[in-house]
């Protein structure tokens, strides 16, 4: 049996397969005549059964989610898609969006039937520039299409989808930082309680959801909840996107269901680069802890990983092979969550701007043994005692560094500088002499 | 806050092995103040919307023995049943998680204490020795800023000191509704900021300054000037208006360096103006009378004795064919029951009035006997508001502060009748109702939903239109709604109470009431008092021969009073040189209010005792007349201010007043306007040209500018463009100023009462209500 599914990522290889003709073809907005003849509460419960959980990274069951989402309150009802995908190494909503927006609109207008809003908002990432384009398009044509605006196919349920590409910070990525830069503000998190469900956008009822949880949606009305359940481990369900970045043969995204494992998708991306071994790798993006190759064969689902000392995360698979100083990398993480830290907390904005520094002089080859401990005190002081998950985000990196490389640490401290030629790691290696 | 006190249920917790109770909604770190446990904290504020950003505050909390994963800011979290708190105390994760914010939080500080205005009064340096490590593990590169920023005229900040708790950003925003300064940028460069060109434009600014907890806000006037640990503080009430705020004033070698504001949840809770925190210099100017003075045959003032001066005063005054007493609105209680006995026993005469201000027949009337009721928890129970010649933010500050958190917490309903749509009333997202001065009675008709939960605030501006204080007396009582007469000067209430007006006696008792003599007499020991009912000001000014003035400010009343006082002889008591002291013939210096004792009363008539901050040979008011009234042989017996208080506390309440007072306004239909004319309206803004304001340039630089406002259609009938000088006349004088174009009714202009270049009271025959031309400068 192929490892391999192809759902989301079943029409990509087409040429026209982000345009609307090209999704209709191929039974795109089936699901939504399916899902209008149901009542919302049975979509719901579906999706609930379905066992879906969110793709965002914190593996929240969707269904549930909307569950929460007060019903006959009288009052405006919003579902927000998070699209600004930021965290390093995940590459997965980008290319989704570039090359099928349409199972996304079809999957938001599916959701905000079943959660009763009248008013989506995709919050897409500011920077990729020809995405934002792409999907304004198939926003446009769907609602030239009438699939979007009042009345959709005859079933009386309204829907307005607005997109808004954010300014470029990671933060916005963090719903509630997501939902102040919608309404203007500038994003840093907010306070909860209140919740989204009950107080997010505009201090009204808010679903925010990944890209990919809602647009696995469609194929969940489907094809149904066994279907989907026949797919992935016990309590992580069906398919998902996996993006394998870095020393890898053939990076990329891959579908598959959950639970495969590092070695099969290795396989699948055609292995490390050529004549190198893998070093270590990140389960979901950067800020989840790193694995080394004695976690080739850990289940990647939400069980399996946590098992094993990281987080699911984001799928985001970034693979460094020999080649790879592990405090380069881990300090050029730190730099990017000194540069992306919004600020409000102590811990975080303080933190980080230390843990540079901290990191640097270790790269450069100053300090002492002592300093491998300061450093992991510094972030014991930082991880769990920030306002929102950024700054752990920013401490995963160092800890499991330290924990599987602190010999190299050290090497770099007795050398008195880094003993790794950067250019070995590059792709380009080879081609400048 | 305000769920905590509408709340009936309890909840009991743990916190560090000890049990306590507490309302439902408290949040964790409040529970433990209750039991003595201090949680360290920075962004926390009660009166302020938690923020969690500091993450100082972190405990370990647990519930019905689930354990939260890591530790939690007790700021944010309110406390459930079962709930069992370890604080830094207890727990050695929070203890360590604590020591390590602190950590974090300092490395990035300059620690400059000694230079810092903060050093010695620092929550940071406080906080930094009881919740830190002795020793920081930091290395590398501190962050800097240029310093200092000035983000109004006088709020600096040095940006490098601060830690980022938005407290002053929420302040603005939350409570003085001036969401001026923002966090700006991200990461280690957030800092807060202004936007561009445009300052910190806040009445409400220096509480910022007192609520940053650490040195990053000074206030421009006090910076470098001291040490904390070299002050003496003292609680004191604030002079400047009717507010009524509790306020320290801290004072080194005999001279105040900086008011602060205090605490009185029922009053100012813990918030002042920045007129009652910024201005203060005019007690120590160069212009104080430190000696009485005796104007010579060639009118030359000369330096005087004390027996000399009080034996000349006492001799004009016995010589009178018609001698009154005249006051300023600023004295304290026991000053004016001071000057009320004087009157009665020394002059033998009911002739005085506190009202040493624009006044009315009408108002003495409402003043005998009305009974407004109103009081600052009315306004927090209110379900509507309505405001009356009176613009709170300008005119009452804590007053606006009050309306404003009901209107940002519960939505109160606000209606405002006001000739223009001012900034305040913007703010209050108030109901306005248009009406020129002379003109209210019309508006008055158009407020309905009132109840008996209403509250109606009137001005003391409202004596300007015939009839208006009698028919808004009249619409309250008729809706059980309750009632607030707001006078702008401090002193006023205690005057009134004190019966420093020609038709009360002490504790509201009527001249002309045969049984309320009696009670005066009792307690003064006489048995003969002036039966007639005494001269009001305007009275006085025109009838009298020899007046006592008592902190009067000619310019205050009319444009014509300082010439009609100079024919007069005059005894002025004042604590500066001034236009009472320019017509008088013996001059009697005064203690300043920071150099006695006294009570105020705000305008709920609530008692704001003080007592003297620094040491002089000054005297209060009362003290002087007593002397004064013992050379003129008619004693008064009030040789200290104590004994006047106990005196006056011997006086209850006179509660029966007349309901035939009334007066009924007339709607001056038909003023006649021509095509270039319109009718002036006019307030005092809050920073003006008030004379206790003299000296501070800082506060003034704050100060809303001088406009013209007219409406846009009347503007442009008149071809006149926005922020073009044009010029208002009439009397044949005229003032100019730039045009703004303001919400208002096309036959009004409106221009600021007293300030810079626009100072009407002394200017035109009336600051409100008179027709006059408007033009090109
Ligand atoms: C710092 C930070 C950045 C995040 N960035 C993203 C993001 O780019 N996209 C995303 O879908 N979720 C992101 N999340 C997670 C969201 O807060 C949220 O959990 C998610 O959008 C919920 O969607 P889901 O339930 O469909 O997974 C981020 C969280 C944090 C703390
Ligand atoms: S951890 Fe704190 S500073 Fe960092 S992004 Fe979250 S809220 Fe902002
Ligand atoms: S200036 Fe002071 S009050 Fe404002 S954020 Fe900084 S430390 Fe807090
Ligand atoms: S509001 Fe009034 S009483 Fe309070 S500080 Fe300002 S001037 Fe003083
Ligand atoms: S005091 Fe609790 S987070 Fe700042």
């Amino acid at each position: 049996m192929s490892k391999l599914v192809s759902v989301l990522t079943s029409n990509w290889e087409k040429s026209d397969s982000f345009t609307i003709s090209g999704y209709q073809r191929d039974g795109g907005y089936k699901a939504l005549e399916k899902a209008l003849k149901m009542k919302p509460d049975e979509v719901i419960q579906l999706v609930k059964d379905s066992g879906l959980r969110g793709r965002g990274g914190a593996g929240f069951p969707t269904g549930n989610k909307w569950g929460f989402i007060p019903q006959g309150d009288n009052k405006e009802h919003y579902l927000v898609v998070n699209a600004d995908e930021s965290e390093p190494g995940t590459c997965k909503d980008t290319p989704l969006l570039m090359a099928n927006p349409h199972v996304l609109i079809e999957g938001i207008i599916i959701a905000s039937y079943a959660i009763r809003a009248n008013h989506a908002f995709i919050y897409i990432r500011g920077e990729i520039v020809h995405v934002v384009r792409r999907v304004q398009q198939a926003i446009e044509d769907a609602y030239k299409t009438k699939l979007l605006g009042k009345n959709i196919l005859g079933s009386g349920f309204d829907l307005e989808l607005t997109l808004h590409a954010g300014a470029g910070a990671y933060i916005c990525g963090e719903e509630t930082a997501l939902l102040d830069s919608l309404e203007g503000f500038r994003g840093q998190p907010r306070l909860r309680p209140p919740f989204p469900a009950i107080a997010g956008l505009y201090a009204k009822p808010t679903v925010v959801n990944n890209v990919e949880s809602i647009a696995s949606v469609p194929a969940i009305i489907d094809n149904g909840v066994a279907w989907f359940t026949s797919m992935g481990t016990e309590k992580s369900k069906g398919f998902t996107l996996y993006s394998l970045s870095g020393h890898v043969k053939n990076p990329g995204q891959i579908e598959a269901p959950l639970g495969i494992t590092l070695r099969e998708l290795l396989e699948i991306a055609g292995g490390i680069r050529a004549g190198h071994k893998l070093k270590f790798w990140t389960p979901g993006g950067s800020s989840t802890p790193i694995f080394t190759d004695q976690h080739l064969d850990i289940p990647l689902d939400y069980e399996g990983v946590a098992a094993a000392g990281s987080m699911l995360g984001t799928k985001a698979l970034q693979i460094f092979d020999e080649t790879t100083c592990i405090v380069r990398a881990v300090l050029r993480w730190t730099e990017f969550y000194k540069h992306e830290s919004c600020g409000k907390c102590t811990p975080c904005r303080e933190g980080t701007w230390w843990l540079v520094q901290a990191l640097a002089d270790l790269e450069a080859g100053r300090g002492s043994e002592a300093d491998l401990d300061k450093l992991l005190d510094l972030c014991d002081n930082i991880a769990g005692r920030s306002f929102c998950a950024l700054a752990d985000g920013a401490a995963a990196p160092i800890i499991s560094s330290l924990k599987y490389f602190r010999a190299e640490y050290l090497q770099h401290l007795q050398n008195g500088g880094c003993p790794f030629d950067p250019v070995a790691a590059t792709l380009f290696q080879g081609s400048l002499t | 806050m305000s769920d905590q006190l509408t709340t009936t249920t309890d909840v009991t917790l743990k916190i560090d092995g000890f049990e306590v109770t507490v309302p439902k909604g408290t949040l964790v770190i409040r529970a433990a103040e209750k039991l003595g446990i201090q949680i360290p904290r920075f962004c926390d504020h009660p009166l302020l919307a938690p923020a969690g950003a500091c993450r100082q505050c972190l405990v370990d909390i647990s519930i019905n023995g689930r354990a939260f994963p890591k530790p939690q800011a007790s700021c944010t979290i309110p406390v459930e049943n079962g709930m069992e708190v370890k604080t830094q105390l207890t727990s050695t994760v929070a203890d360590k998680a604590q020591k390590g914010i602190m950590e974090l939080l300092l490395i990035n500080h300059p620690l400059d204490c000694p230079v810092c205005d903060k050093g010695g009064e620092c929550p940071l340096q406080n906080q930094a020795m009881s919740n830190g490590n002795g020793q920081s593990r930091y290395e590398g590169v501190k962050r800097t800023f240029e310093k200092p920023v000035a983000i109004s005229s006088q709020v600096l900040l040095d940006r490098e000191r601060c830690v980022l708790c938005a407290r002053c950003t929420r302040f603005s925003e939350q409570i003085a509704g001036d969401p001026f300064i923002t966090l700006n940028e991200r990461g280690a460069l957030q800092q807060v900021g202004i936007y561009e060109k445009e300052p910190f434009d806040s009445y409400y600014s220096g509480n910022t300054v007192q609520i940053c907890p650490v040195g990053a806000l000074t206030g421009a006037t006090y910076r470098f000037r001291a040490r904390p640990f070299d002050l003496v503080s003292n609680p004191s009430a604030c002079e400047h208006c009717a507010s009524g705020c509790a306020m320290r004033t801290d004072v080194r070698r005999g001279k105040t360096l900086r008011r602060l504001a205090g605490d009185d949840p029922t009053v100012n809770e813990e918030w002042n103006c920045d007129k009652g925190r910024w201005a203060f210099k005019y007690e120590s100017a160069r212009n104080r009378i430190t000696t009485p003075y005796i104007r010579d045959e060639s009118g030359v003032l000369r330096e005087a004795s004390w027996p000399e001066a009080l034996s000349e005063a006492a001799k004009l005054l016995l010589n009178a064919k018609s001698a009154a007493v005249l006051m300023g609105g600023r004295a304290t209680l026991e000053d004016a029951y001071g000057y009320s006995k004087f009157a009665r026993i020394a002059l033998q005469t009911n002739d005085i009035d506190f009202r040493a201000r624009l006044n009315s027949n009408e108002e003495r009337e409402f003043l005998a006997n009305a009974r407004p009721n109103a009081t600052y928890k009315d306004i927090d129970d209110a379900d509507h508001v309505v405001l009356i010649s009176f613009e709170p933010e300008d005119e009452s500050p804590i007053v606006f502060l009050r309306i404003l958190k009901a209107v940002t917490k519960r939505k109160l309903a606000v209606t405002v009748i006001s000739p223009i749509k001012s900034r305040g009333t913007e703010k209050l997202k108030a109901n306005f109702i248009s009406a020129s001065a002379g003109f209210e009675l019309k508006a008055i008709e158009k407020v309905d939903g009132l109840t008996n939960r209403s509250v109606i605030l009137i001005g003391e501006r409202a004596l300007e239109t015939e009839g208006l204080l009698s028919s808004v007396e009249q619409l309250a009582t008729s809706k059980g709604a309750k009632l607030g007469w707001i006078p702008r000067r401090a002193g006023e209430v205690a005057a009134l109470t004190a019966g420093a007006i020609g038709n009360l006696l002490p504790g509201l008792r009527p001249v002309q009431d045969a049984k309320a003599r009696v009670d005066v007499q009792t307690v003064w020991g006489i048995n003969q008092l002036p039966t007639k009912t005494g001269k009001s000001t305007d009275e006085i000014l025109k009838d009298s021969d020899v007046i006592l003035l008592g902190g009067v400010d000619a310019n205050d009343i009319s444009s014509s009073a300082k010439s009609q006082l100079s024919n007069k002889k005059i005894i002025a008591m004042d604590i500066r040189f001034g236009t009472s002291t320019e017509v008088a013939h013996v001059i009697l210096p005064v203690a300043s209010v920071v150099e006695k004792n006294g009570t105020f009363l705000d305008w709920q008539g609530k008692p704001r005792s003080f007592e003297s901050a620094v040491e002089s040979l000054n005297r209060s008011d009362v003290r002087i007349l007593s002397m004064l009234a013992d050379e003129m042989k008619r004693p008064i017996n009030l040789p200290t201010v104590k004994a006047a208080a106990n005196e006056i506390a011997q006086f209850d309440k006179w509660e029966k007043s007349t309901s035939n007072w009334h007066v009924s306004g007339t709607n001056t239909e038909n003023l006649n306007l021509g095509p270039t004319e319109a009718i002036l309206n006019s307030w005092r803004l809050l920073l003006d040209r008030g004379s206790l304001q003299e000296g501070e340039d800082n506060l003034a630089g704050t100060a809303r500018k001088t406009i013209i406002g007219l409406n846009r259609t009347k503007a442009e009938k008149l071809n006149l463009v926005e922020g073009e000088l044009v010029k208002i006349s009439a009397d044949s004088v005229s003032i100019s100023a730039p045009l703004k174009i303001v919400e208002t009714e096309e036959n009004i202009v409106w221009v600021p009462r007293n300030s810079t270049g626009a100072q009407l009271v002394s200017k035109f025959s009336k600051p409100s209500g008179i027709k006059v031309s408007v033009s090109k400068a």
